[in-house]
């Protein structure tokens, strides 16, 4: 050991300089329990008291746990322990079954109290999972919570390792020394409270976004909901039912469409979008832009002078416009103005004007007239900045282009529509007037085919590998509508499995069979249109007859799978969220923290985060302002202290870092006559950008400092001497 | 022998030469993308020893350089892909510093496969195991690091 030790001295004498330097030993803090004490001005970083392993021996215990046969069957934890015995400042080593479990923790704060140890080492699953855990153990124990170090020899271990015992062990024995190597020179960090904004951000106003909205607002939270389209109301608002209750999509909407506008607690913000984020947890300053509508809303037309104007949603503008589009809600199946709104029901009911298409005629303009003067054919983008604790994305689904799957011929036949076409059809609203009819000839269509699965459950690379999860129940839902609708009309389905997996599914599943719908197993391979009928041939294999049939229908409906949004991509950048492989967003954990992300303050719900059908999109968003609301209530936060820190003493004052900083945290100051840099702790937040380039090295990254990463490297290449 | 996952389990024992492989990874997508391939039970070579950080960017041109000089046969530096970095754009800073290692490996006669830098995200366990496999597959095909017989002598 003495040896050891001299040559540790030799090998590295400027780290320990450094150590002793930055870090100089300062017991006060110890004494000052509460971390807010530590909220002194930013300035005084370097020099105050983070204390440091003190001159005495570093003594780490080391835990192995057996996670019951996940890790105890892949290597060999008998010759783990003995290992462990032997690496450098290891004082006391011990396993256990499950070390998280309560006698697991137990066995922790004895041995740190008998055997006097200075830092934790636990060997077990992954710092991802259990870290919280054994941090709070080791805090029960009288350390400072970040006197712990994990070493993965689970996730990152046994469970890939699982044919190779002795490869499963030695590699276990580098992670302890890894793991042991840092822990030895861990300091006391102290997190750092900041308070949270008492306001909340909903992006997207869906009926995911509405209910995380609503629920704020219900809790007393100040809400911004933030909505790209001009309306409320999301995808649900173009549905005509909902399964398997059969519930009017419109008339449950509705009421919330018209309590989120009343809400006291929401600022609705639509036609807009997120623009530009900065900030963390607790004080996310957001930027949206106020796309330009064209319109002015009551309120704006008061701030500008014109009392009693803005507009009242009369419509007399779109009557005289004289430009014709598409309508999108209405999937192009209806013409709108270039001055319009959705539908009759829009909430706010707001006109907007496509200036892509809008001509600036002016016609609109003099039909408006001298009272309400609401429409401003000049107006431009708004940026407005707010400042909120939390926030909580809920940007929703889009329909997969189902045209990619050339074989069933959408936009090639007309009479191949995918079902939320079907759906505005359907629609009494929509616009048809709820009457179903063949899009080549406006026939009733008396043989109709639904594909299910179109681009769902699909490896062949043009498709999702996903299952969208409700297109089976909205197909079993369009097979009774068909039958209740058009008398002597067959419905035909086409599917892999039915996955009628909700609350009363299984036996609206039955009331549909019973009901007189086909059901046909078997992927369609090939639908091919009769020129002259503009009938389709839908040709599949029946699996469960073993033949191939060919079905004569009227219509086609796909049951295309459902993709992330357009523009999920860029805002999730905006709030530093992941995305899984088909572009969803990445929960933090998918079973215990299905809403939460790994950006602090950020949560999600609805379908932004995978297919979800109505009520568990409801119940989601529920579980996120509930998540969302916890911080601004609780008022405060605390921040990992992983700040990163000047050693004024190296530094050069060069200010490379400071253009380095992705959050402009740093800065250049005089200090006694020179310019050294100097961080915004607020600011930092400790990705170490700046300390892995400083040329002088005069960049402390708290917990990953440069002599406990070196360490790291010396024990696991030369044998945990250092 | 042989497991599942395209590899051969290599004999070990005294004498024989196993590869010391260094992995650097960030916390935020491969350290999540390894414990992702742990969850699903995807098979590779044990001879990557991970030091976590919190972001590449963290990563000194010099740890990397330190790693090869205490013998590693192989470093692997792992973070989140373009445009996805938790911190904004720290992979862009490490991935600029990582090249100039490369090119000062190669510089000095030291075979630059021996040194990667890859991007597998919090969702990629299955792209994390092939990573793995091809590190250490390289790393066998290249043999010891003649850095490591510097050390021994000493």
């Amino acid at each position: 050991m003495m040896t050891e030790k001299k040559a540790t001295t030799k090998k590295a004498p400027s780290k320990k300089e450094d150590t002793k330097k930055v870090a100089p030993v300062k017991q006060e803090v110890k004494k000052a329990a509460a971390p807010a004490a530590t909220k002194a001005a930013p300035a005084a970083a370097p020099a105050k008291a983070v204390s440091t392993t003190p001159e005495g021996e570093s003594r780490i215990g080391v835990f192995i746990c057996h996670c019951g046969t996940n890790i105890a069957g892949s290597m060999d934890i008998e010759a783990v322990q003995e290992a462990s015995k032997k690496i450098p400042h290891v004082a006391y080593v011990d396993n256990y079954k499950y070390m998280c479990s309560m006698p697991g923790q137990t066995v922790i704060n004895k041995a740190v109290h008998e055997h006097k140890l200075t830092g934790v080492v636990v060997a077990a699953c992954t710092p991802r999972l259990h870290e919280p855990t054994f941090r709070t153990a080791t805090k029960d124990s009288g350390l400072n919570p970040f006197r712990f170090e994990m070493a993965n020899i689970r996730d990152q271990n046994s469970w890939v390792h699982m044919h190779d015992r002795e490869g499963s062990t030695d590699k276990a024995i580098d992670a302890i020394k890894i793991a042991v190597a840092k822990a030895a020179l861990l300091q006391d960090l102290h997190p750092k409270s900041v308070p949270v904004e008492k306001a909340a951000m909903v992006v997207g106003a869906g009926v995911a976004g509405m209910q995380a909205a609503l629920d704020l607002n219900a809790a007393g939270i100040k809400t911004y909901l933030i909505e790209s389209d001009m309306s409320i109301g999301g995808r649900m608002s173009q549905l005509d039912k909902t399964f398997p209750t059969l519930d009017c999509s419109q008339c449950i909407l509705t009421p919330k469409m018209v309590d989120v506008g009343r809400a006291e607690n929401i600022e609705l913000m639509t036609w807009s979008e997120v623009h530009e984020v900065e900030g963390y947890i607790g004080n996310f300053d957001v930027t949206i832009r106020k796309k330009a509508r064209g319109v002015m809303t009551p309120k704006e037309a008061e701030a500008k002078g014109i009392v009693g104007g803005g507009c009242n949603g009369c419509g007399d503008c779109e009557n005289v416009c004289p430009v014709v589009k598409p309508n999108e809600f209405e999937i192009g199946m209806k013409p709108r103005k270039a001055i319009y709104i959705n539908h009759p029901q829009v909430v706010p009911l707001i006109y907007t004007i496509d200036f892509n298409s809008c001509v600036k005629c002016g016609l609109c303009v003099t039909a408006c007239g001298p009272e309400k003067r609401a429409i401003d054919l000049e107006m431009k983008d708004e940026f407005i900045k707010v400042k909120v604790g939390t926030v909580i994305l809920a940007t929703g689904y889009d329909i997969f282009p189902i045209e990619n799957k050339q074989e069933w011929g959408y936009k090639r036949y007309e009479n191949v529509i995918t079902s939320l076409e079907f759906e505005r059809l359907i629609c009494a609203s929509g616009p048809t007037g709820g009457h179903l009819v063949r899009p080549s000839d406006g026939e009733t269509p008396k043989r109709v085919a639904f594909v299910l699965c179109a681009g769902s459950r699909d490896n062949t690379g043009i498709g999702k590998p996903y299952c969208s999860r409700f297109c089976c129940m909205y197909s079993l839902k369009h097979a009774h509508q068909i039958i209740e609708k058009i008398p002597g009309c067959v419905p035909y389905l086409f599917y892999m499995d039915i996955r009628s997996f909700g609350k009363m599914y299984e036996e609206f599943y039955y009331r549909i069979q019973d009901e007189g719908a086909k059901f046909i197993r078997g992927r369609v391979a090939n639908i091919l249109e009769d020129p002259k009928t503009k009938n389709l041939h839908v040709y599949t294999d029946d699996t469960l007859l073993n033949r191939p049939i060919d079905v004569e229908v009227d219509l086609v409906v796909l049951a295309a799978a459902i993709q992330p949004k357009a523009d999920t991509n860029r805002t999730r950048k905006l709030f530093g969220v992941s995305c899984s492989m088909d572009g969803w967003l990445l929960e933090a954990h998918p079973k215990l923290n299905p809403c939460g992300t790994t950006t602090a303050g950020v949560f999600l719900a609805g379908a932004c985060q995978g297919p979800k059908d109505i009520p568990d999109t409801v119940a989601s968003a529920e579980g996120a302002a509930s998540a969302a609301s916890i911080p601004i209530h609780m008022g405060a936060v605390e921040l990992e202290p992983y700040f990163a820190m000047c050693i004024e003493e190296k530094c050069a004052g060069c200010g490379m870092c400071v253009n380095l900083c992705p959050y402009s945290a740093l800065a250049l100051v005089e200090k006694n006559g020179r310019q050294v840099m100097q961080v915004t702790e607020a600011k930092c937040k400790g990705c170490g950008t700046c300390g892995g380039f400083c040329p002088g090295g005069a960049i402390w990254m708290q917990h990953f400092t440069t002599p406990q990463i070196c360490a790291q490297i010396d024990a696991f290449l030369l044998g945990g001497e250092q | 022998m042989s497991a599942p996952g395209n590899f051969p389990i290599p004999k070990r024992g005294p004498g024989i030469w196993q590869p010391k492989i260094q992995g650097i990874v960030c916390n935020w997508c491969s350290y999540a993308g390894a414990d992702l391939a742990g969850g699903g039970r995807i098979q590779y070579p044990p001879d990557v020893r991970i030091v976590r950080v919190m972001c590449t960017g963290r990563i000194d041109a010099l740890f990397v350089l330190k790693a090869f000089a205490d013998g590693a046969d192989g470093v692997l530096v792992s973070g989140c892909h373009f445009g996805d970095c938790h911190y904004l754009e720290g992979n862009y800073k490490a991935a600029k510093r990582m090249f100039m290692v490369k090119r000062l490996l190669k510089s000095i006669g030291l075979d630059d496969r021996r040194f990667r830098m890859t991007f597998v995200s919090a969702s990629e366990g299955a792209k994390w195991g092939a990573v793995i496999t091809d590190v250490v597959k390289t790393i066998n095909e290249l043999g010891p690091s003649p850095l490591a017989e510097f050390n021994k002598k000493n």
